[in-house]
């Protein structure tokens, strides 16, 4: 520690990218004749290994022992060189990063500005490398069970891996049922694998799989903890259905006083439910659950004589008295995976979704075209009269995507595929009909897409270049209007039914898990990776990861491959069995610790305790940081009124000479 | 005041949204006054108001201090330990003469690399209209 500070400087090229703005030569020479600096050079590509091979040349050579790379954001590849100085001998956390790029030179446009403040941007870094102090990583153990939030087709692909790897999963689902939205989907595009009989498959899996505990009807209500070591509170919420009696046979939701009366969730509230209910046919569990808001006996507190699912089954299983439960366990790593919602198709009013019944979405469109579905696969729609077999279907893309109105810029990737599915599916039940699709682009990237397209287009479906601005009715008909800018042609076309093909959304309660995991969203307000190329599947917080739509919307493939991408990440630390934890903890200073205990009440994770020493033989109560629980926020040191208490790496003593050289160089 | 006026804006932003988001700022090539040099500390959280003081002490004509937005630290509360430290700290500034438009906070995310531009383009106009301050005097750190 007392050793004098031998510094080298390396200031990257990065290609263009930072040299076209800052003359990086003129900024290592400055550096040179900085104090402590021993060597100062450029180098095109610094994150290169020729890059890395000079720094840890020049460390044997010239005995540096501080280094300061000037190249791109210290988010981007400080770990590059930490891992470089240490494998030089060098400690890693002698490290210092000026971010000349992220923060420099894509940023300003005037060589001379840009060189001027890499200048300082060095020189404030070189302030804060002499200063700093060695540290050592520890480890600990890391629980070797996931938790996984979500129960659609990523969460349970990424339970089956891990617990097909050997580690418990937790699988937290909201609704009765896992399966999420792919359940609801008929077939897929493009290979019109009937949806439910590749996914049930896999729930039942999921369900039955001996190192998978479901929880389903259950919500995730506390996460502690870091990487390796989270304190989880999943609150089962009551089914006032015991669990392990309920045989699944449906007696009771058959003889529901209020059968069949609301609106039915899976079905897009096409179909009715009583208020004991199963989801859907497939569900997994197969167990009833009551809706508590609507039984009578639950909200009225009377039904009839007495409740008739209670009577009516054989197996005892109805337990009005039921409570909420609260499980709690420790898991090492999370997945979340909690998926979308569609558009809400009332946004675009102009579409006259809430006003016509033959406007539909395409989440309903697939519940009608299901032989599941509320009429079993039969299309028949209510054209505000009648029920009627329709022979005009339009179908209209991008509604609720690629349209900054409603606040999504975005592609929803989905919808250019699945309503030419839909028109698919259309033409095979509705051979007479005629369909056309109205688009802006057709966009069919994946596998087989473009393949599938041709099809549809084959099929007599015809694709209409135009973005309709209006839905009204007419008689019993819907018009459409709309322009065809392929011909420059105004249209008012009459049609018996439109589907909207809505785009996928973050879904409305995802505050609640950002707030509980501390997750950011992206521009487009889906969770945030930790990188949107290479680090796609994590987050920001270590031990925290992304699968399927609630990262962006994807189709089926993409958020197969994701869930499997993000388990793959989420064993790392299961396997290994051990975390390594942040070294840039808070330190308390015994000597001027005043023991006020302000410092406790501060820390959000109550990682400092107050102990009893012996300072020059008195009994003095002082802070002390259990630096397992620290994540060196530094909240403490800047509440701390004798400036006692310090994060590693960022201390006052290092932050201020940063401040320093800043200001002097005005 | 002299249009050529250049003030020295040092700014703290937190590690996981602000600086985060002027990374983005970056990525995304979205251009803004130089003027303002960037510490990062880990949380804003950190940012002890002695150092805003220090800074305008060291030679700082304005300083941003930009974290999470409210209910989104990282840290799970810091930025509201900011918030309130700061805040009196800006009134504190007020009583003792200094401009307070050479002092702002601000909340920016990591996906806001637009607002990151706009509030750096504030801070730097205040700081502007304030003039160069010379308010404390300025020890000569040999550091």
């Amino acid at each position: 520690m007392t050793e004098k500070p031998k510094v080298g400087v390396y200031v990257c090229h990065c290609g263009i990218n930072i040299s076209s703005t800052v003359d990086v030569e003129a900024v290592a020479e400055f550096a040179g004749k900085l104090p402590d600096v021993k060597v100062a050079k450029t180098y095109s590509y610094m994150c290169s290994d020729p890059g890395q091979t000079l720094i840890k040349k020049d460390i044997e050579e010239h005995g540096l022992n501080r280094v300061v790379v000037a190249s791109c954001s210290p988010r981007m590849h400080e770990p590059t060189f930490r891992k470089a100085i240490s494998e030089a001998g060098v400690n890693p956390y002698f490290l210092e990063m000026a971010n000349i790029r992220e923060q420099c030179s894509w940023v300003h446009e005037e060589i001379e500005e840009g060189t001027a403040k890499a200048k300082k941007l060095v020189s404030a870094s070189l302030a804060k490398v002499r200063l700093l102090e060695a540290l050592e990583t520890t480890e600990v153990d890391a629980e070797p069970a996931a938790l996984i939030i979500g129960a659609g087709i990523a969460g349970i692909q990424a339970a089956l891996d891990i617990a097909d790897a050997g580690f418990k999963v937790y699988l937290v689902e909201k609704t009765p049922s896992v399966g999420g939205r792919m359940a609801q989907l008929d077939k897929t595009f493009p290979t019109l694998d009937c949806s439910a009989c590749i996914l049930t498959p896999k729930m039942v899996d999921a369900a039955s799989h001996p190192n998978i505990e479901l929880l389903t009807y259950s919500e995730v209500e506390e996460v502690t903890g870091f990487i390796g070591n989270f304190d989880v509170k999943v609150r089962k919420k009551a089914r006032y259905v015991d669990f392990d009696k309920c045989t699944g046979c449906g007696d009771c939701a058959a003889e529901c006083r209020v059968k069949d009366r609301f609106p039915s969730e899976f079905d897009q509230g096409m179909g009715k439910r009583s208020a004991i209910y199963l989801p859907f046919p497939q569900a997994v569990p197969a167990k009833y659950t009551i809706d508590a808001e609507n039984c009578l006996y639950l909200s009225k507190g009377k039904c009839g004589k007495s409740p008739k699912c209670q009577d009516v089954c054989g197996a005892g299983a109805i337990n009005f008295d039921q409570e909420d439960e609260m499980v709690e366990f420790k898991v090492g790593a999370i997945i979340v995976a909690t998926g979308f919602d569609p558009f809400d198709a009332s946004r675009k009013p102009e579409y006259g979704y809430d006003d016509y019944p033959n406007v539909i979405t395409g989440m309903e469109m697939e519940r009608l075209v299901s032989a599941s579905g509320p009429t079993g696969g039969k299309i028949k729609v209510n054209n505000g009269e009648e029920e009627i077999e329709p022979k005009e279907v339009a179908l209209i893309k991008c509604v609720g995507s690629r349209d900054a109105s409603v606040g999504n810029e975005y592609c929803s990737r989905v919808c250019c595929m699945y309503v030419a599915k839909q028109a698919h599916l259309l033409r095979d039940k509705l051979p007479d009909a005629n369909i056309r699709i109205y688009y802006m682009d057709v966009r069919a990237f994946g596998k087989g897409f473009e393949e599938f397209y041709d099809r549809v287009r084959r099929e007599n479906v015809r694709y209409i270049r135009g973005n309709p601005s209006e839905i009204f009715k007419r008689g019993n008909k819907l018009v459409v209007k709309v322009e065809d800018t392929l011909n420059s042609r105004p249209l008012e076309d009459e049609v018996d039914l439109v589907v909207l093909g809505v785009g996928l959304e973050p879904r409305a309660d995802m505050r609640e898990i950002m707030e509980l995991l501390r997750l950011s969203q992206s521009p487009d307000k889906f969770f945030l990776e930790a990188h949107p190329k290479l680090r796609p599947v994590d987050t920001a917080t270590d031990g925290i990861f992304l699968a399927g739509c609630a990262q962006g919307p994807k189709d089926i493939p993409d958020t197969v491959a994701q869930a499997k991408g993000a388990a793959a990440s989420a064993m790392i630390p299961l396997a290994r069995g051990k975390v390594t934890i942040n070294a840039q903890v808070a330190i308390v200073n015994e000597a001027t610790c005043r023991g006020c205990g302000y410092c406790v009440n501060i820390c959000p994770y109550t990682a400092i305790e107050m102990i009893t020493i012996n300072r020059f033989g008195n009994e003095v109560e002082v802070a002390r940081v259990n630096e397992a629980l620290c994540k060196g926020c530094g909240s403490c040191s800047a509440g701390c009124f004798s400036d006692s208490i310090q994060p590693k790496s960022f201390r006052d003593s290092q932050i201020l000479p940063q401040i320093a050289a800043l200001g002097v160089m005005r | 005041m002299s249009a050529e006026f250049n003030p020295n804006i040092v700014a703290f932003l937190c590690n996981w949204c602000s600086y985060a988001g002027a990374d983005l700022a970056g990525t995304s090539r979205v251009n803004y006054p130089s003027n303002i040099q960037i510490i990062r500390v880990m949380c804003s959280g950190r940012v002890n108001p002695l150092y805003v003081m220090n800074a305008l002490q060291q030679g700082a004509d304005g300083v941003l201090v930009s974290g999470c937005h409210p209910g989104d630290c990282h840290y799970m509360e810091g930025n509201f330990f900011a918030r309130r430290r700061l805040g009196m700290l800006k009134d504190l500034m007020e009583f003792v003469g200094v401009d307070p438009k050479r002092f702002h906070m601000s909340w920016v995310s990591a996906s806001e690399g637009h607002k990151w531009k706009e509030v750096v383009e504030k801070t730097v106009e205040d700081a502007k209209e304030a003039g160069p301050f010379e308010g404390f005097r300025r020890r000569q750190i040999d550091w």
